[in-house]
C-alpha cells in the first residue's frame, strides 16, 4: 500500500478530509439558514429549543446537538419538525 | 440592457481584484462596453492592477456625492477600447457608500449605456461587500481550494440569497456562478488539495472556470496589466476562457490535470 502510494504520488488524502468537514459545516449552516428565514415568523425556535432541551434533560443527559427544531413552511400548512437523538443507554 | 456582476468571495486574498480586472478587459475586448468599478473603500486596489493608479482624479465617492460628474471621474483604459475604470475612495469612512448613492452612480451608467457593469467586492460581508453585490444580476463567487475560501463562499451564496436586491424584491434571483481560482493540479492529483468537482459539489453552483495557479498573474500585475492581456499564459487563457462562457458561448474546461510525469520524474521529482 505505502508502496502504491509512493508511485501514485500519494501524499496522505487530506483533500478528503477537507472535503468532509466542509460538507458537514455547510450543510449545518444552510439549515441554520433557512431556519432563520422561516423565524422571521417564529422567532420563538430558539427558545422553544432550549425548553425542550430542559425538559429532557430532567430525566436523561443529552448533548445540545442532539436536539434539533426546524420549522417547514409550506402553502397550506407549517410543520414543526422535532428531532430529539438519545444516547445508547439512556437511563 | 447592462448587466451588473459582482465578484465576490467573502474571504480575502483570493483573486477578486484579479478577476474583476480581467473579465471586465476579456469583456471590452469582445467588444461590450464594460465599466469596472472598485467597491473597496479605503483600500483601492483595482487602479494598480489596472495600470491607472497615476491617473486617479475623482473616485466613487466624489461621483456619489455630486462633487464630479461621469466623465471627470471613469478612467479609460489605453489597451482595451470600451474599457473604463471607476477607482474607489481611500475615505476611511466605512459607510460612504449607501443603497442610495450606489443606486444613483449605477443609474448613470446604465443612461451611458454600459452593457457590462462589474462590481469589484471588498473581503468580508460587511456593509463594502453588501452594497457590492446588492443591485447585482449576476455574481461571479471567487474561490480557491481551501476550505475557509469554500466556507465563506458558502456564506456569500447565503447573503445573495437573501439580502441582495433582487431576494429583497422578490425578483429572480441572482445568476450565481463559481470560478475557482489558484488551481493546482499537480496537489490535486496528490490528494493535498480540493478538486474542482469537490468545491462544484459541495457550494452546489454551475462553475464559470477555473484559473490555475500561475506566476504570471504576480508579473502582470506588477506591471498594471490584466492577466487576460497574456495570451500565451495558462491563467490569461483560462480567464478568456471564462469571459467566453460569461457571453454564452460553450468551452471545455483546460488546465485540470497535470502532464503525466515520466517514471523518473515521479521517482525523483518530490
Ligand atoms: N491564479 C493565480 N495564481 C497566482 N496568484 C494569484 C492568482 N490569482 C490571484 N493571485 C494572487 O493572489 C493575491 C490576491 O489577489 P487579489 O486579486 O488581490 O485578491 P482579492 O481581491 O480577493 O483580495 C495577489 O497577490 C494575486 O497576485
Ligand atoms: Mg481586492
Amino acid at each position: 500500500m505505502k508502496l502504491l502510494e509512493f508511485f501514485r504520488g500519494k501524499r496522505g488524502d487530506t483533500a478528503n478530509i477537507a472535503k468532509e468537514r466542509l460538507s458537514v459545516v455547510i450543510a449545518h449552516e444552510r439549515n441554520k439558514r433557512t431556519d432563520s428565514s422561516s423565524s422571521k415568523h417564529a422567532e420563538y425556535l430558539p427558545k422553544l429549543k432550549q425548553d425542550v432541551l430542559d425538559v429532557i434533560r430532567k430525566y436523561v443527559t443529552i448533548d445540545e446537538e442532539d436536539v434539533t427544531v426546524r420549522l417547514d413552511k409550506s402553502e397550506d400548512r407549517d410543520v414543526l419538525e422535532l428531532n430529539i437523538n438519545l444516547p445508547d443507554h439512556a437511563a | 440592457m447592462s448587466k451588473i456582476i459582482v465578484v465576490t468571495s467573502g474571504k480575502g486574498g483570493v483573486g477578486k481584484t484579479t478577476t474583476s480586472a480581467s473579465i471586465a478587459a476579456g469583456l471590452a475586448r469582445a467588444g461590450k462596453k464594460t465599466v469596472v468599478i472598485d467597491f473597496d473603500v479605503g483600500l483601492r486596489n483595482l487602479d494598480l492592477i489596472m495600470g491607472c493608479e497615476r491617473r486617479v482624479v475623482y473616485d466613487f465617492v466624489n461621483l456619489i456625492n455630486g462633487e464630479s460628474n461621469l466623465k471627470q471621474t471613469l478612467i479609460r483604459d489605453k489597451r482595451v477600447d470600451n474599457l473604463w475604470i471607476l477607482p474607489a475612495s481611500q475615505t476611511r469612512d466605512k459607510d460612504a457608500l449607501s443603497k442610495e448613492g450606489v443606486e444613483k452612480v449605477l443609474k448613470d451608467l446604465m443612461r451611458d449605456k454600459f452593457e457590462y457593469i462589474i462590481c469589484d467586492s471588498p473581503a468580508g460581508i460587511e456593509q463594502g461587500a453588501r452594497m457590492a453585490l446588492y443591485y447585482a444580476d449576476e455574481a461571479i463567487v471567487v474561490t480557491n481550494p481551501e476550505v475557509s475560501s469554500v466556507r465563506d463562499s458558502d456564506r456569500i451564496l447565503g447573503i445573495l440569497q437573501s439580502k441582495s436586491r433582487r431576494a429583497e424584491m422578490n425578483q429572480s434571483p441572482v445568476t450565481e456562478r463559481l470560478l475557482v481560482t489558484r488551481y493546482d493540479p499537480e496537489r490535486v492529483d496528490t490528494g493535498q488539495m480540493l478538486s474542482v468537482n469537490d468545491i462544484v459539489e459541495l457550494l452546489a453552483i454551475p462553475l464559470l472556470g477555473v484559473i490555475p495557479e500561475s506566476k504570471v498573474v504576480l508579473e502582470s500585475s506588477n506591471q498594471g496589466r490584466p492577466v487576460v492581456l497574456e495570451n500565451e499564459s495558462e491563467a490569461g487563457q483560462a480567464y478568456d476562457d471564462a469571459v467566453a462562457r460569461l457571453l454564452g458561448e460553450k468551452r471545455p474546461m483546460r488546465f485540470l490535470t497535470t502532464e503525466k510525469k515520466g517514471f523518473f520524474k515521479r521517482l525523483f521529482g518530490r
